[in-house]
């Protein structure tokens, strides 16, 4: 394995290179090759940096340090030191004053890249999951005893939305909001549901959470009903993950042996009894209304909304529906408080977020990380450089059901916020990182044909645009498509967009626009030329004249 | 005996255990399904009647669940199962490598069984072990950074 130690950043704003920017890259690049470590270091421009005093700067990782402004003539000397002999050039950094927003947030991390900030992994892999006392010895269920004994239900669901924390599952909907709708709804009877659904192509972070820390997931059940008035809820866990749910079944009874659930849980008067339910693989069940179908024993059809469930949910009754990585979140912002919580992240988009990276890299695996790191950070630091070098393409965030981002965007801060700004989606938190021996084309064909087979075929623009999609493409993977099925395929993207009843539908087509609207050539080449320039795709030679 | 009395049979030793362990509760039906799916590898007909009579649930009701999810069954399976995952993770890594050597070796396409009764070639969506892609599972066993060619390897594994 091949892998980078150390990734040079170099402002290319057009202000950046106005002062001399792509100089310091020559240089930087030269200076690489005669200290002979030019394999070692990724060395990359970014677009994205803000105004600042101190540009043109370069910033080195994992160190994060920040040097600025700078000339060509202070390169060889900086990377002798930091690069070669591994000291911080001191009086070549930059001045903090000098640097605002994103790159002053970067400073403001110096030194801590690039270890984890572990919250919802906190204990996984460190304790054993299948001893309650262990769970307890790390802090366990303090959060829940301070919950019933010192706050009262406002209190907490207040703490939550100070917290700013925002659901994980996909969405990104303030939870603390969602606590509240669920709270305020009058009810004799109300339900909590734990969405452990996690069937995003590319996800297992749930999985390591009820694998590694099961208790973690009840301990934030049970504050999450007594905030909102709930006294029974469900953990909904994909049929597949047979190990987690064995141990949330072994956690389940271990906290009831002991009076951490049931009735007159520390005494406070307050009851709660959580059960657990198998699905039995269906992708769309991880929708919350077809997963509350799914609970009641039905086909996992999403219901028409609203009603939404906070109001009509299970069995007709107010429910709250949450994802195992926010609950894993809640917890820690009890025991530590919403200050300190909103401090990790960015100020859009507080606390940390856990990705799983994937596709052809040196390193795969899942890293819990500040919420708005980039791309490039995730790429270069944690997964070690591409495999072989070869050249980022694009990656697919999010699952299917995310978005494809162009190496352009490799350098926008990964928050909910900043990606709906630039019209990608952060989703699920998978990043399928692909090199130039992909074709999108047979990606988007992929995608479709996920689509195809999951959709439930409860509503029609869903079920048959999937179908017509996926054949489309299908198509011109085989050199036989029109300019004219490019028009088709938009058509039945905004038609699934604007007409489909969940959000299985309504994403459905986004691989497709993706792809037009950053890779057009690529797909045009299959239909125009009758070659698939990555050379995936089994182009019939008779096809083109 | 007949076969068709002893299979009979059994299919009503397994309902019962599976109604009993879920209290004859409608609302537990697809856990109900996965055990007795689970027990005889596929749903019969002749379950599904008989789940519908005894947990009083429409014959409609029962089939549509059971068709519904991924995991349950209508038809008859092989001896051993591949699940292989076809998502997007998987592919990128080499996946569609791997399919053609199952396809190639096992001479079914997926969704069938072959004739031998032995293998069934399942392509299903994300299995949720990516790190490792690509990835298939045989029966209960993963297998995970498959290359094509320990395709054959691993098959001959199974008897």
């Amino acid at each position: 394995m091949k892998a980078v130690r150390s990734m040079v950043l170099v402002s290319g704003d057009p202000e950046s290179i106005k002062l001399g920017s792509e100089k310091i890259f020559m240089a930087l690049e030269e200076e690489f090759i005669r200290l002979g470590i030019q394999d070692e270091i990724s060395l990359s421009m970014i677009s994205d940096v803000d105004h600042h005093d101190a540009l043109p700067l370069v910033i080195v990782y994992p160190e994060a340090v920040i040097y600025g402004p700078l000339k060509e003539t202070d390169i060889p000397y900086l990377v002798e030191e930091h690069l070669y002999k591994g000291r911080i050039a001191t009086n070549l950094v930059a001045s903090s004053h000098e640097l605002t927003g994103r790159i002053a947030w970067l400073e403001s991390r110096k030194g801590t890249l690039p270890a984890e900030t572990r919250i919802v992994l906190e204990r996984a892999g460190i304790i054993n999951p299948e001893d309650i006392n262990d769970y307890i010895l790390h802090d366990g269920y303090q959060a829940l005893g301070k919950v019933l004994t010192e706050m009262t239900p406002d209190q907490v669901i207040d703490q939550v939305l100070a917290s700013g924390l925002k659901g994980r599952g996909g969405a990104g909907f303030p939870t603390g909001q969602k606590w509240r709708f669920v709270s305020k709804t009058i009810s004799d009877k109300k339900y909590i549901v734990c969405n452990a659904d996690e069937s995003e192509p590319g996800t297992f972070k749930d999985r390591l959470v009820l694998e590694g820390d099961p208790h973690s997931i009840i301990e934030a059940m049970a504050i999450a009903a007594y905030a909102v008035g709930a006294d029974e809820g469900y953990v909904y866990i994909r049929g597949e993950y047979g190990l987690a749910f064995d141990r949330l079944q072994l956690a389940i009874d271990q906290a009831e042996e002991i009076g951490l659930l049931g009735d007159n849980i520390f005494n406070s008067g307050f009851n709660f009894h959580l059960h657990l339910h198998a699905g039995a693989g269906a992708y769309v069940c991880g929708e919350e209304t077809a997963l509350i179908e799914s609970i009641e024993g039905k086909r996992g059809e999403p219901r028409s909304r609203p009603p939404y469930p906070t109001t009509n949910g299970l069995w007709g009754k107010p429910t709250l529906v949450n994802n195992v990585e926010t609950l894993a979140n809640i917890p820690a912002i009890i025991r530590f408080g919403a200050e300190w919580y909103h401090k990790l992240g960015t100020p859009s988009s507080p606390g940390t977020k856990t990705y799983t990276i994937l596709g052809n890299v040196n390193v795969t695996g899942l890293i819990e990380v500040p919420m708005g790191i980039t791309l490039r950070e995730v790429i270069n630091i944690y997964a070690k450089g591409m495999k072989g070098n070869a050249k980022f393409k694009m990656a697919q965030t999010g699952g299917s059901s995310g978005s494809i981002i162009p190496a352009s965007l490799q350098d926008t801060p990964m928050d909910f916020d900043s990606f709906s700004k630039a019209g990608v989606s952060l989703g699920s938190g998978a990043l399928l990182i692909c090199d130039d021996t992909n074709c999108v084309v047979d990606l988007a064909k992929v995608l479709l044909n996920f689509f195809r087979v999951e959709s439930c075929g409860k509503c029609s623009p869903c079920r048959i645009g999937t179908q017509r999609a996926y054949e489309i493409l299908d198509r011109i993977s085989l050199g036989e498509g029109t300019m004219e099925d490019l028009d088709t395929m938009v058509h039945l993207a905004d038609s699934m967009y604007n007409l489909s009843n969940c959000g299985l539908g309504q994403t459905a087509g986004t691989p497709i626009k993706d792809i037009l609207k950053n890779f057009r050539e690529e797909v045009e080449a299959h239909i125009l030329e009758g070659v698939c320039p990555a050379g995936v795709c089994k182009i019939k030679a008779t096809t083109v004249a | 005996m007949t076969s068709d009395v002893v299979f009979e049979d059994r299919i009503d030793a397994v309902i019962n255990r599976a109604v009993t362990k879920y209290e004859g509760k409608k609302e537990e039906l697809i856990p109900i399904l996965s055990q007795v799916n689970h027990e005889l590898g596929y749903l019969p007909g002749q379950a599904l009647d008989k789940l519908s009579h005894n947990l009083n649930i429409p014959k409609s009701k029962v089939y549509s669940v059971a068709s519904f999810y991924e995991m349950l069954s209508t038809i008859p399976v092989g001896k051993h199962i591949i699940r292989f995952c076809e998502s997007a993770p998987c592919h990128v890594v080499g996946g569609r490598f791997v399919i053609e050597a199952l396809i190639s070796n096992l001479g079914i396409n997926p969704g069938e069984t072959s004739s031998d009764g032995k293998w069934t070639l399942i392509a299903t969506s994300c299995l949720g072990i990516c790190g490792v892609g690509p990835v298939f599972i045989i029966d209960d066993d993963v297998y995970g950074n498959i290359t094509a060619s320990q395709v054959p390897t691993i098959l001959a594994k199974y008897e």
